[in-house]
Parts: C-alpha cells; sequence; structure tokens
C-alpha cells in the first residue's frame, strides 16, 4: 500500500537560499505524523508548502499518487487536504456559525454543521458568537472543527497547543486520536510541544535548520534521550 | 411648516440617492479597503450609455438595464486591469491611479459626447402630489425610493444570508484563510467592484434627472455628497452610508431651500471636514472592530 501523502525531497525558500532542504516524508490514511523541531526550524514553511502557499524549488509531493505541485490554495481543499494555520485563522469578524459554514462553502451542498457541535459542545453554545469573543481554546476548537466541515483526508495542524492550557491542549489530543482511530484521518501535527504531539503520534520527525535530521515511531522518539537533550531540549 | 416639509421630502429624496452611492463607496472599502474616487465618472460612464441607448430605442427602460449592467461590467474591468495592479502598500497609490481614472473617463466622454449638458429624462413624472395642500412627493421620487429601498434589501439579503455572500466578506476580512478554505479570493473582489459600481451607476441614472442633465463632470456634487455621507457613517458600514445619505441629503436640501443653492456645496465640504476633524472614524464606527 502506497502512503497517502508521500513528500519527496523537498527543497523550499523565501528567494534568498532554501529554508528547507531535501525533506521528504510520508503520512498513510488513519495515521498521525509529528513534526517537531524549534523555532525557525521550517515546520511552518513545511505546510504552507503542502497546502499550495509555497511553492517549492524542487521535490514532489502526492497525495494518493496525485501530483499536487501548481495546484493553487483554494483548490487544495477539494484534494482533501485542509491546512489550520499558526495562530488559528479564526474569522474575527464572522461568528461561530459562519466560521464553520465557511469551511464546506466549497461544496456544492450545504454543510452539515451538527456532527461538528456535537464534537465541539463549547461551541454548540457561542454559534452566534463572534470570532474575537472567544478564549484561546474555543478558536483552536472552531479552527478545526471549520476544517473537519470540509471532510478532509489529511489535515494539516500548525502548533494547535501554542498559548493553551494544558488541559485544553489534552483534550485536543485526545481529539485527534479519536478522530484518526473512528474516521482515519490523517494527521500532520507541527509541535513544539513535544511531550504532547509524541503522546498521540504514531510517527514523529525532527526538522533542524530545514533539514530532517530524524525519523521514528513516536514511542521511539519519545524514549530517546540524547535526541531530546540535543534537539528537542527537554 | 408646509416649506419645512416639502423640503423635509426632497431632502430624503436627495438622500436616498447619496445613501446608495455611499454605498457603493462602502461596498469597495470593505472589499478593497480603497475609496473609490472615480466612482463618479464610471458612473457617468455608464449613464451615458444608458442614455444613449434611451435615445436609440425610445425605452428608458432599456437605457436603465444597460447603465446598470455597463456597471458591473466596468466595475469587474477596473478591477481586474487596473486596480489589480495598483501596488496598495499605501493607500494613496490607489487613490492616485482612481483620479487618473476620473481624468481618463472625463476626456473621453468629453471627446465622444461634447461638454455640454444633454438633456435626460425621467421616467416618472417629478410634478408632486399634493397633500393638504403642500407639494411632497412625485412619482419619481417614489421610484427613487423604491429603487434605493431594493437595492438596499437586495445587498443585505446577499451578504447575510448566501452563501456567496459570505464568501464576499470572509475574502475581505481574512484572504488568507480563505484560500486555504476554498474561497476563490480574487473572483470575489472582483465581483465587489461589479456590484458597487452597478450600485453607483443605479445612483447616477436616478440623480442625472433631477440635475442639470448629462455632463461628464454630472456627478462630481454627487460624490462629494455620497463621500461625506459614507464618511459620517464610518466607510466600513452599509447601515452608516444609507443613515449618513439620508443626513447629507437633507442638510444638503435645509440649506438651498433657507440659505440659497450657491451656499449647498460649501456646506457638505464644511461637514466633510467637521466629521474628518471630529469624528474621522465615522459616528457608527464600532470602536477598533477590525485590525487588519
Ligand atoms: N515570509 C518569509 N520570508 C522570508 N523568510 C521566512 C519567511 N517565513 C519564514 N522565513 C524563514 O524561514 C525559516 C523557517 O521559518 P518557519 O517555517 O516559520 O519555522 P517554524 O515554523 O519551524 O518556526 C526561518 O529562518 C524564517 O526566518
Ligand atoms: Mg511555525
Amino acid at each position: 500500500m502506497s502512503a497517502l501523502l508521500e513528500v519527496h525531497e523537498l527543497t523550499v525558500g523565501y528567494g534568498a537560499a532554501p529554508v528547507l532542504h531535501d525533506v521528504s516524508l510520508t503520512v498513510d490514511a488513519g495515521q498521525i505524523v509529528a513534526v517537531l523541531g524549534a523555532n525557525g526550524a521550517g515546520k511552518t514553511t513545511l505546510l504552507r508548502t503542502l497546502s499550495g502557499q509555497l511553492k517549492s524549488e524542487a521535490g514532489r509531493i502526492t497525495l494518493d499518487d496525485q501530483d499536487l505541485r501548481g495546484v493553487k490554495v483554494e483548490r487544495m481543499v477539494r484534494h482533501g487536504i485542509a491546512h489550520v494555520p499558526e495562530g488559528r485563522g479564526v474569522v474575527t469578524e464572522l461568528t461561530v456559525d459562519e466560521n464553520l459554514r465557511l469551511g464546506g462553502l466549497w461544496r456544492k451542498q450545504k454543510p452539515k454543521l451538527d456532527g461538528i457541535y456535537d464534537l465541539f459542545p463549547a461551541l454548540a453554545q457561542r454559534r452566534s458568537h463572534l470570532g474575537h469573543q472567544l478564549s484561546g481554546g474555543e478558536r483552536q476548537m472552531l479552527a478545526i472543527g471549520r476544517a473537519l466541515v470540509a471532510e478532509p483526508r489529511l489535515l494539516l495542524l500548525d502548533e494547535p497547543s501554542l498559548g493553551l492550557a494544558p488541559k485544553i491542549t489534552a483534550q485536543i489530543m485526545a481529539l485527534l486520536r479519536d478522530l484518526r482511530d473512528r474516521t482515519g484521518l490523517a494527521v500532520l501535527l507541527v509541535e513544539q510541544n513535544v511531550r504532547s504531539a509524541l503522546s498521540v503520534a504514531d510517527q514523529g520527525l525532527v526538522l533542524s535548520l530545514g533539514r530532517v535530521v530524524t525519523r521514528n515511531d513516536a514511542a521511539a522518539l519519545a524514549g530517546d534521550a540524547d535526541l531530546r537533550h540535543v534537539y528537542l531540549g527537554f | 411648516m408646509d416649506r419645512f416639509l416639502y423640503l423635509t421630502f426632497d431632502g430624503l429624496s436627495r438622500g436616498a440617492v447619496y445613501a446608495a452611492f455611499a454605498l457603493a463607496l462602502v461596498l469597495i472599502w470593505r472589499a478593497a479597503r480603497i475609496v473609490n474616487f472615480a466612482q463618479g465618472a464610471m458612473a457617468v460612464a455608464t449613464a451615458y450609455a444608458g442614455y444613449s441607448v434611451t435615445n436609440a430605442t425610445g425605452s428608458y427602460w432599456l437605457g436603465f438595464i444597460v447603465a446598470i449592467v455597463g456597471g458591473l461590467v466596468l466595475g469587474a474591468l477596473v478591477e481586474r486591469v487596473v486596480m489589480r495592479f495598483v501596488d496598495h502598500s499605501s493607500p494613496l497609490n490607489g487613490v492616485v491611479v482612481a483620479l487618473g481614472l476620473v481624468l481618463i473617463i472625463q476626456g473621453v466622454l468629453g471627446m465622444i459626447y461634447g461638454n455640454e449638458f444633454r438633456p435626460a429624462p425621467a421616467p416618472f413624472s417629478r410634478d408632486a402630489f399634493q397633500f393638504g395642500g403642500v407639494a411632497l412627493l412625485s412619482r419619481y421620487d417614489l421610484f427613487v425610493f423604491a429603487a434605493v429601498g431594493a437595492v438596499v434589501v437586495l445587498l443585505t439579503l446577499l451578504f447575510t444570508r448566501t452563501p456567496t455572500g459570505l464568501r464576499m466578506r470572509a475574502a475581505a476580512f481574512a484572504p488568507d484563510v480563505s484560500r486555504l478554505l476554498g474561497v476563490p479570493v480574487s473572483g470575489m473582489l472582483t465581483l465587489g467592484w461589479a456590484l458597487a459600481a452597478a450600485v453607483g451607476s443605479l445612483a447616477g441614472m436616478l440623480v442625472v434627472p433631477t440635475e442639470l442633465g448629462l455632463h461628464p463632470n454630472a456627478m462630481d456634487l454627487l460624490f462629494i455628497s455620497a463621500f461625506t455621507a459614507a464618511v459620517l457613517g464610518g466607510l466600513d458600514s452599509p447601515v452608516g452610508a444609507v443613515v449618513g445619505g439620508l443626513v447629507v441629503g437633507l442638510l444638503l436640501t435645509y440649506v438651498s431651500g433657507y440659505l440659497g443653492a450657491t451656499v449647498a456645496p460649501m456646506a457638505v465640504l464644511i461637514l466633510l471636514v467637521v466629521v474628518l476633524l471630529g469624528r474621522p472614524d465615522g459616528l457608527f464606527s464600532r470602536a477598533k472592530a477590525r485590525t487588519a
């Protein structure tokens, strides 16, 4: 069986020297893969390239053997890729309900939000609140919920735990685990919160200065004392 | 008192037109953060096109439709061909380009149609009905209220009740995130310009029969009045634009009624300066609702 997402020797930059060098990784359906690494390692750059916001200089990206290079950002969602950006990207001037509906507008059918509200009861009580009235945790749930409305095959999450209380972070990780097990959702999870990420991930890879320095099972990474010390700092 | 009533109704009718034109300015401001200083000239251009068709066919309504559709097309063109390529890092760039468009459009219209006023008939009688001995409203005034009311209702429904309206709002507030969610952001911007220009053309068609007629500069005063109305309403607020339009319409009419028509343009400019100095965010702006 070939992987859902295959990234092969990807090189990306912002004009000057590349920021990502020869990055290769795979994500299978029903798998959570954690991308770890310090600030500036290139994690966000990787996700932005996968969702078509940045062009790669070299390398291949395929989803289900379909070439994704050259696919416009606004068409990525049709290929089954949902990207929750760094800082969550809730449209603060729109209500919770409008934000969620926005996630499903690319389809002809009316978006079904009931399942999302079941998943996030806190949002159900705030349907008509504006985005800027929500707490950080609620915003993150809204951003993830909105991505799920699109019924993606692959979810790209950029530091969902940033600025959240440990309890909320744990809730979000548990939700990811549940979605993976129930629906076979694949997740590429960028995190600086290494412990949380490895607690749900199946696989992990460590980016350092734009290169993949390690790839392994999440459990093995969590137990690798040298690695923890050198690259992950705990 | 009779005179006051008469002026009030006249002011509301004028104000409705300003409201529509101010709405057009607000639409573009919300979509693109540009004050479209070319909107008056664009509306004149489509009014000329409309009245050319009316003259050729004898049908006011055919010309009316041509003017509105012409507004849609012209708005889309201006966005696609011109504004899209303006560097928006400084707000001044868009203003300068819009003013350039004004010169081009007015120059071309002058070459084609000449610089004299051309008569522009109204589709309905402008003779006012008598109510208790006071002449208050004409059929044409009723037409103006109905047309502007319809635009307000349709735009409200579009933005609050339809998927496309939601896309347009999201694209304006958060373009990057909207793209990730599959919204064709640049198409929404074009649509915003097209709709705004069509509303501007409607306002232009409504105002022309009440003025001296068609002229390349025929909408200069309309633009200034509507711009004042839009600023009064906060530029960001459609409700503010409508209320602002009515306020400016009433002010203009009272001033020209009691102090003389020549003073009226001055009164609008004074109001504009007072608002810009005293309440630059408008009377209706929500406190810092928008940061981007
Ligand atoms: N828009 C940009 N233009 C130029 N360089 C950038 C841009 N965004 C990020 N970079 C650079 O790319 C590198 C990786 O950044 P990023 O992908 O944001 O890292 P991470 O998400 O791992 O913290 C950093 O050195 C950063 O300075
Ligand atoms: Mg980052």
